[in-house]
Formats: C-alpha cells, sequence, structure tokens
C-alpha cells in the first residue's frame, strides 16, 4: 500500500536520513522506534511532503506521490498525526474535524464514525482545541487525521507527554482502528513495549538508517537493545544497557 | 468638537475596509504588501475610467472592477508574493515597494497626474447631507460608506466562521504545515486570501474616489493609514481594523479642527503612542484587547 | 588572556591591492575638479551623495537587518537644519556639516524608540516618524508649509568654488563612510550586527548587547544618510519639504542595494553607479523612467535576490576587500592581544 524507497533527508548540511526504505500493508501496523535524534521525525515529514529538502520515491496505492504537496498527499490518502498535534488551537474541535473533512478525501469516516470511533470526544464538539488537556489533544488530532479517510496514517511520537491514563485510552482506539483492517498504520513510540506489543512489525532507526527490521514477536531482547544503540558485537550489550 | 467626532468615525468606516484587505494578508500569508494603497488607487482609476470614458452607471464600474481586482490580486499571489516570500522578511518589502513604483507611475503614464474624483459623478451625493440638532450636518456619502464597511466586515466574518473557505483560512493562518497535513493546499488558499485583500482594496479605492481627490501618488499614504489602523485596533482581528480605523478618523479628524496640517499629525501620534503602548507590554494586541481587558474579558 | 596557537589574518594581498587602488583613484578624484568641466564636477557629486546613500542604507537593513523605510527623516532633516542654522547666522559651509550632526544626534532619541519594534513594524514606524518629522518642519515659518526654501546664502561664494567644495564634501564624506563601515564592519560591532540580524535570541545568549548594537549602527546610518541630505542641499540649493522628505530616496537606496548585492561591501557601491547611469540616461522618460526603475527592482527580487554583486562574486570567488577574518595554523605561538 505505502511504499518508500531510499529516502534521503537534510537540514542544510545535516544527513538526518540517509537511504530508508519499507512497506506498509492494508491493515498493518508498522512500529517505528529509535532514540532521539535518530532521524524519525524528519524521515515522516518528508514522506508527508512538509520536509521538502529530500530525495527517494514515496507510493501509495502504485501512485508516485514524491513530487507532490503534502496537501495533495493527503488527498491521495496518506494521513499524519504530527509530532506535538499541531491542532488549531482558536477553532472548536468540530471545526478542526470539519476543516480536515472537507479537504481530505471522501469515505467510511465521517463525523459521525469519527465520534463513534473516539467517544471521548462528543462532549467536547464545541470547545476551543487550544483550551484541552493533553490526551483530548491526541484524540482530536487523530479524529482530524480520520476525517481525511486515510488509506495510511502516521502518527508521530503518539504518546509522547500523555499521561498513563491517557496512553491507556488511546491505545483502545488504536486497537479498534487496528482491528477494523482498513487502514495501515505507522506508530512511532518511545515507549519499546507498547511499540512491540501493538505493531506487527517493527524497523529500529539509528543515525537516520534502519538498524533493524522484523516481526515484532520474533525480534529479541538482545536484537532491539543492539539496534537502538547501534552495538555490534553481543558482549557490549550489557554496557549499553547500563549507559 | 462633536461634529468632527463623528467625521471621525465614518472616517474609520473607509480606513477599515482598506485596512482589512491589509489585515487578512498580514494574517493568512504573513506578507506585509506596501503597495495596498497604490493597489486601491489603481481600482480607483479603473472605476473613473470606465465611468468617465465608458459613461457606465457607477454601480456597474464597481462592480466591473471588483472581479478584476479579485484576479490581479490571484496572479499577484502565484506569480510575484509567494515566490519572493522564500526570501525572508526583507525581499517581500523590496518587491511590494518596487510594485508601488511601477502601478503608481503607470497610473501616471496612462492618466496624467492630474487629480481625479468620482464627485462629479454621483450627483448631489457627493455634497448632500442629514441635519442633526445642534447644527451638526452628517454627510450622506461617508455614512452610506460606514454602513458598507460594516456589511463588507459582517461578510468577512460570516465568510470565515461559516465557509469551507473561511475555515481553511483560518487553519493556514495558525499553522500552515499542519493546514497542508489536514489535506488543505496552502497555496490556493493563500492566492484566494489575496483576492479577496484586493478585492477589498478595490472597494476601499472606490470609497476613496467618490469622497476624495486622488493623484496617482495618493496610494503610500493610504497605505500607512491603513496600517495604522491595522495596528492601532490589533493585527489579527477583524473588527479591530473598525476599532483601529475609528479611532484613527477621530484623531485626525479633531486634528484637522484646529488646523489643516495636524490631520496627519494627530493619526501620526496616535498610531505611535498606541506602539508604544504594546511595548510597554501592557496588553497583546491593540484597542480592541483593551476594551477587553478594561470589561475584565479574556484577551 | 590566552595563548592563541592560530594566527588571525585579516588581509589578503588581493584585500591589500584593492585599498592602494582605491587610494591611487581617491587621490585622482581628488584634483579631478581642477581639470573637469563644470558640468561632470556637479554630476560627480550626485554620484557620490547616491553611493553614500546606498553604502549606509546596507549597513543598516543589509548587515544590521533594520529594514528602514524611513531614512528621508534625516536626509530632509539636515537640509532644515542647515537653513535652520544659517538663519541664525551660522557660516552655511559649518551650518551643512553641523546640521549633519544634529541630525546624527537627533537619531539617538528615536532610535530609544524605534529599535524596540521588529520587522513590518519597525519599516512603517520608521515611515511613519519621517512623514512627523516632515510635518513638523513645515510649521517653521522659515519652511512656510509646502513652499520650503533656499539655501541662498551660498550664492554669496564664486559658483565655481561652491561647486569645488561641494564636491570635495561629497567625496570626503562618501570616502569616510566607505572606510567607516569598512572598519565597523570588521570591527566587534559589525560581527555582533551580524549575529544580531542572523538570530537576535542566540546573540543575546552569546552575550552580545544587542541594543547597544543596533543603536550605534542606525545613529550612524541616521548620520550618513544626513550629510547625504546637506549635500544633496549644497549642490540643489532649494529645500521642499515633499521632495526633500520624500520616500523616494527610500526608494533609490533600496533599489541601488538590492540591484549591487545586498550584505556585501561592494555591492552598494555598484548600485549607486548603475542608478547613476540610469539616472543619466533615462531620466528624461519620466514617468515611464520610474515604472522601469520599480519593474527591474521586481526582477532583481525574482530572479536576482543577492544582486549582481552576488553574482559577480559566485563567478570570480571572492570579494574584493575581506570582511571576515581567515584563521590560519601560526607558524610559532604568538600572543592573541
Amino acid at each position: 500500500m505505502l511504499e518508500v524507497k531510499n529516502i534521503q533527508a537534510q537540514h542544510g548540511l545535516l544527513q538526518a536520513v540517509r537511504g530508508v526504505s519499507f512497506s506498509v500493508r492494508k491493515g498493518e501496523v508498522l512500529g517505528v522506534i529509535g532514540a532521539n535524534g535518530a532521524g524519525k521525525t524528519t524521515l515522516f515529514r518528508a514522506i508527508t511532503g512538509v520536509h521538502t529538502d529530500m530525495t527517494g520515491s514515496v507510493t501509495l496505492n502504485g501512485q508516485d506521490i514524491s513530487a507532490v504537496r503534502p496537501g495533495k498527499r493527503v488527498a491521495a490518502g496518506l494521513a499524519m498525526v504530527p509530532e506535538g498535534r499541531r491542532l488549531f488551537p482558536d477553532m472548536s474541535v468540530r471545526e478542526n474535524l470539519q476543516v480536515a473533512g472537507e479537504h481530505g478525501r471522501r469515505g467510511d469516516w465521517t463525523m459521525e464514525t469519527v465520534l463513534d470511533a473516539l467517544p471521548a470526544l462528543k462532549p467536547i464538539m464545541r470547545s476551543l482545541a487550544g483550551n484541552l488537556s493533553g490526551g483530548q489533544r491526541q484524540a482530536v488530532a487523530i479524529g482530524r487525521a480520520l476525517m481525511t479517510n486515510p488509506d495510511v496514517v502516521i502518527m508521530d511520537e503518539v504518546s509522547l507527554g500523555l499521561s498513563p491514563i491517557a496512553i491507556e485510552g488511546l491505545y483502545e482506539s488504536l486497537a479498534q482502528l487496528k482491528a477494523s483492517g482498513k487502514t495501515g498504520i505507522v506508530v512511532v513510540e518511545q515507549d519499546l513495549r507498547r511499540a512491540l506489543t501493538f505493531s506487527d512489525r517493527v524497523i529500529c532507526l539509528l543515525e537516520g538508517a534502519i538498524t533493524l527490521e522484523g516481526a515484532s514477536g520474533e525480534l529479541t531482547h538482545d536484537d532491539i537493545t543492539s539496534a537502538y544503540f547501534g552495538l555490534s558485537a553481543k558482549g557490549e550489550e550489557r554496557s549499553a544497557a547500563h549507559a | 468638537m462633536l461634529d468632527a467626532i463623528i467625521q471621525g468615525v465614518l472616517l474609520g468606516g473607509y480606513y477599515a475596509i482598506l485596512a482589512a484587505g491589509l489585515s487578512l494578508m498580514l494574517g493568512v500569508t504573513r506578507f506585509l504588501n506596501l503597495a495596498h494603497g497604490d493597489l486601491a488607487v489603481l481600482a480607483a482609476y479603473l472605476i473613473i475610467y470606465l465611468v468617465a470614458t465608458w459613461h457606465m452607471p457607477i454601480l456597474w464600474a464597481i462592480v466591473l472592477t471588483l472581479p478584476v481586482m479579485g484576479l490581479l490580486g490571484w496572479a499577484l499571489q502565484a506569480f510575484l508574493f509567494a515566490r519572493t516570500m522564500k526570501g525572508g522578511f526583507l525581499l517581500p518589502l523590496l518587491t511590494t515597494f518596487g510594485l508601488g513604483a511601477v502601478i503608481q507611475n503607470g497610473i501616471y503614464g496612462v492618466f496624467s497626474s492630474d487629480v481625479k474624483s468620482l464627485g462629479n459623478f454621483i450627483g448631489n451625493l457627493a455634497w448632500a447631507s442629514w441635519k442633526l440638532p445642534g447644527h451638526i450636518s452628517v454627510g450622506k456619502l461617508p455614512v452610506y460608506i460606514f454602513v458598507a464597511s460594516v456589511v463588507v466586515l459582517v461578510s468577512l466574518q460570516l465568510l470565515l466562521s461559516f465557509t469551507k473557505l473561511g475555515r481553511a483560512m483560518r487553519a493556514t493562518t495558525v499553522d500552515e504545515e499542519a493546514a497542508e497535513l489536514s489535506g488543505i493546499d496552502a497555496r490556493r488558499i493563500q492566492r484566494a486570501t489575496v483576492a479577496i485583500a484586493m478585492v477589498l482594496a478595490g472597494l476601499a479605492g472606490a470609497a476613496l474616489a467618490m469622497r476624495s481627490l486622488i493623484n496617482p501618488y495618493t496610494g503610500p499614504t493610504q497605505l500607512i493609514f491603513a496600517f495604522e489602523a491595522v495596528v492601532i485596533g490589533g493585527i489579527g482581528s477583524l473588527w479591530g481594523t473598525l476599532a483601529g480605523g475609528i479611532v484613527l478618523g477621530i484623531a485626525q479628524s479633531l486634528g484637522a479642527k484646529i488646523s489643516p496640517q495636524l490631520f496627519q499629525l494627530f493619526g501620526h501620534v496616535v498610531f505611535l503612542a498606541v506602539l508604544w503602548w504594546r511595548m510597554k507590554g501592557a496588553g497583546s494586541l491593540g484597542i480592541v484587547n483593551l476594551l477587553r481587558s478594561l470589561k475584565g474579558g479574556r484577551a | 588572556m590566552s595563548i592563541s596557537r592560530f594566527q588571525y589574518e585579516r588581509w589578503t594581498p588581493a584585500g591589500l591591492s584593492t585599498v592602494w587602488t582605491s587610494c591611487v583613484i581617491l587621490a585622482a578624484l581628488a584634483v579631478a575638479p581642477l581639470v573637469l568641466p563644470a558640468t561632470a564636477v556637479e554630476k560627480l557629486t550626485t554620484l557620490w551623495i547616491y553611493i553614500l546613500l546606498a553604502v549606509v542604507w546596507n549597513l543598516l537593513a543589509g548587515f544590521a537587518g533594520l529594514v528602514s523605510v524611513g531614512q528621508q527623516a534625516f536626509f530632509g532633516l539636515s537640509a532644515y537644519l542647515t537653513l535652520r542654522l544659517v538663519e541664525w547666522g551660522l557660516n552655511p559651509w559649518l551650518a551643512l556639516v553641523g546640521a549633519a550632526f544634529i541630525a546624527g544626534a537627533i537619531a539617538i532619541p528615536i532610535s530609544l524608540y524605534a529599535l524596540k519594534l521588529k520587522a513590518g513594524e519597525f519599516a512603517i514606524a520608521t515611515w511613519v516618524i519621517a512623514e512627523v518629522v516632515r510635518i513638523c518642519v513645515m510649521f517653521d515659518p522659515l519652511v512656510q508649509g509646502d513652499t520650503g526654501n533656499s539655501l541662498i546664502a551660498l550664492n554669496a561664494y564664486a559658483p565655481d568654488f561652491r561647486r569645488d567644495v561641494t564636491y570635495w564634501l561629497g567625496l570626503v564624506a562618501m570616502a569616510g563612510f566607505l572606510v567607516l563601515t569598512f572598519r565597523v564592519l570588521r570591527s566587534k560591532i559589525g560581527s555582533a550586527a551580524q549575529a544580531v540580524r542572523d538570530d537576535e535570541e542566540a546573540a543575546l545568549s552569546v552575550g552580545v548587547s544587542v541594543m547597544q548594537t543596533k543603536r550605534i549602527i542606525f545613529v550612524l546610518a541616521a548620520f550618513g544618510t544626513a550629510l547625504a541630505g546637506s549635500i544633496w542641499l549644497a549642490s540643489a540649493i532649494t529645500f521642499l519639504p515633499r521632495t526633500n522628505f520624500g520616500v523616494q530616496w527610500t526608494v533609490f537606496m533600496l533599489f541601488m542595494v538590492l540591484v549591487g548585492g545586498l550584505r556585501t561591501f561592494e555591492g552598494p557601491i555598484l548600485g549607486a553607479l548603475i542608478f547613476f547611469v540610469l539616472q543619466e540616461s533615462f531620466s528624461s522618460y519620466g514617468v515611464w523612467y520610474l515604472f522601469g526603475l520599480g519593474f527591474i527592482a521586481i526582477v532583481f527580487a525574482l530572479a536576482l535576490p543577492d544582486g549582481l554583486w552576488g553574482l559577480i562574486r559566485q563567478k570570480r570567488g571572492g570579494d574584493l576587500l575581506p570582511m571576515g577574518t581567515l584563521l590560519k595554523q601560526a607558524p610559532i605561538e604568538n600572543e592573541a592581544s
């Protein structure tokens, strides 16, 4: 469904992403892990088109969208919940959802179905998005992405800054979305345990390149720590874990 | 005194129309268009041309000119403004200054430097007035322009609040990237915004040509007035442009009551004072917020 | 006091040869009025004024990031102050120079206000301040509103003498400001100013006094513009408030700096030369000439935002004068002071 090949992205002279390729199928959840500064956010900003200093190809349902603007990629079926939610603070929750519904694709996701999937939004529809709690904001951001009826939705730093209860609620909603099987999901998650249990497959990024890729159930603890910290020899794992 | 205040309030209506376009562009595209006044004057010349040479009824001339201004705005944003915006803050300023010179001297070259006005074509509306108790006479034309400005602002408010375009404009104003990620083509929205701003400039030009004499170099002063109204009212606030326009208008007409040369000076002084007051951090934005904070509401 | 193992190389051989060439050219220009016809002397005086204006505006907007649209305040003010000083009995030549100093001093209180503003607000506020200054000046009975006045006191001198002294005044002011700008840009103030322009907060955090740096540049630029205004009055004699305080002066400065090359030392000089040639060749076309200037400005902003000097520098790979500091590994240890 979503296929990215050999993505390279720069911040001026700094090479932030070096040749990343992966794909996401319909109904599949891809977990993305990696330390701060590994290039995760830049990678997904490049894939969605908001970071323009990049090369490589992005294909969605066989259609090459590497050269089009972010708005057009959304219309093609690629949505992103950006890091920091990035809601429109002086617009109501309803308007935040509405604006995405009006400019994205038409499909099964409408105001009603999104509210059914994210019932926490119902009582706050008239509140300004700027006045919400972190968990509520994240729910609005996910709802806003769903309103564009994406085939693949990328969720950057999905649980960052949320309370444990809010994270619990968030993953319940995401589990329902996953169960529906219609949408490919990419979750960028700092919590390794979460990432492994929720996703079908995991990729790990280090210094802008993929150091590990595999089915979540088959990866060992050693594989992950060495990929996460960039260690090749197993013997160094212990010291890295302490570092 | 009361007479001057009434004149000032009515003058503020005209400033609001001119300032609303400038403010809308500043908000949605973050672009300070130094040629805004010149574009208003350009529209005024077009209308005068249609009326004087083609003997078109004024209303028709305005109706014909406004879409032309809208198209011009769309094209300016697509081919000029958007390209210079990548170059930081200085290039847009240089470009619109250059555009101003092109418009002013182009008008001069085509229409000569004679002062023009629509006043000759609107019959007795140019001087007709209502008499109020206390020997105060209120011109009908300024009242109509004021009413038009309120209608314009209400329409803009409705557009921003309740239409697809308006919501997209508000979204693009606060976060262009997030707007794109919601499927909005921010470039199209920005072009539409500049088109609307130019329609407003056209309307302001029509009002200006009806109520006073203009020449090809009237634009820069009008830009200063519009910017002053925007700043006094608070950048980014739609109704602030009316509040700012009224404050500016009152200051100017009170000044003019003392001496004709004080007309501009009083307006400038109020503008500089409001900027000063904002620097002091007493409030983030303009008169509207001051009024709100006096009422105890949230800014 | 730290011992450095690096040597600061501030002069390249090419830079030194540029300096020597400039000195020779300046010396030749200094004696030029003795051999040149009167019209040529007058035209060159105009050129010095243009270069002076372009150089100081580039210092202000290009290097310090203070995009002022109101420099005509100082241009007009010094012309007005000259008339005022002469009216009070001062020698006109002294008045011309003294007025520029006073106008520069007036820039200090203005800077207290204006420098607190940012970007668009600063630009428009400086413009409004220039308007306020003009309106206030027009209240002086000496100026009589729009009527203006003339520096007739200069007519007491022989035309040749007047023309030559004005020329030398312009040459000295221009050369002086070129040297001054060069030294300022290579001094601590220069690097501080560019740090402030590039990132004010970062500059603050490394201890650059933002306000102080901006103020020095603002006042210097005001003084330079005022000098140009004085010399303009000396050659034009007449003072018309709407002309001398006209925003077109800023438009011209902008044009010269943009076409020549913003943020370069050489660019404004080149821009002033081009503007001078255009003015001499096409100004008889009147408004269509001004239309063309605006059009050229737009084309440069779109296609060549670094100006002609930016293009030349790309081609030849360096400036005529080194602005920065080359860091070289020193053969022996030497003290950094």
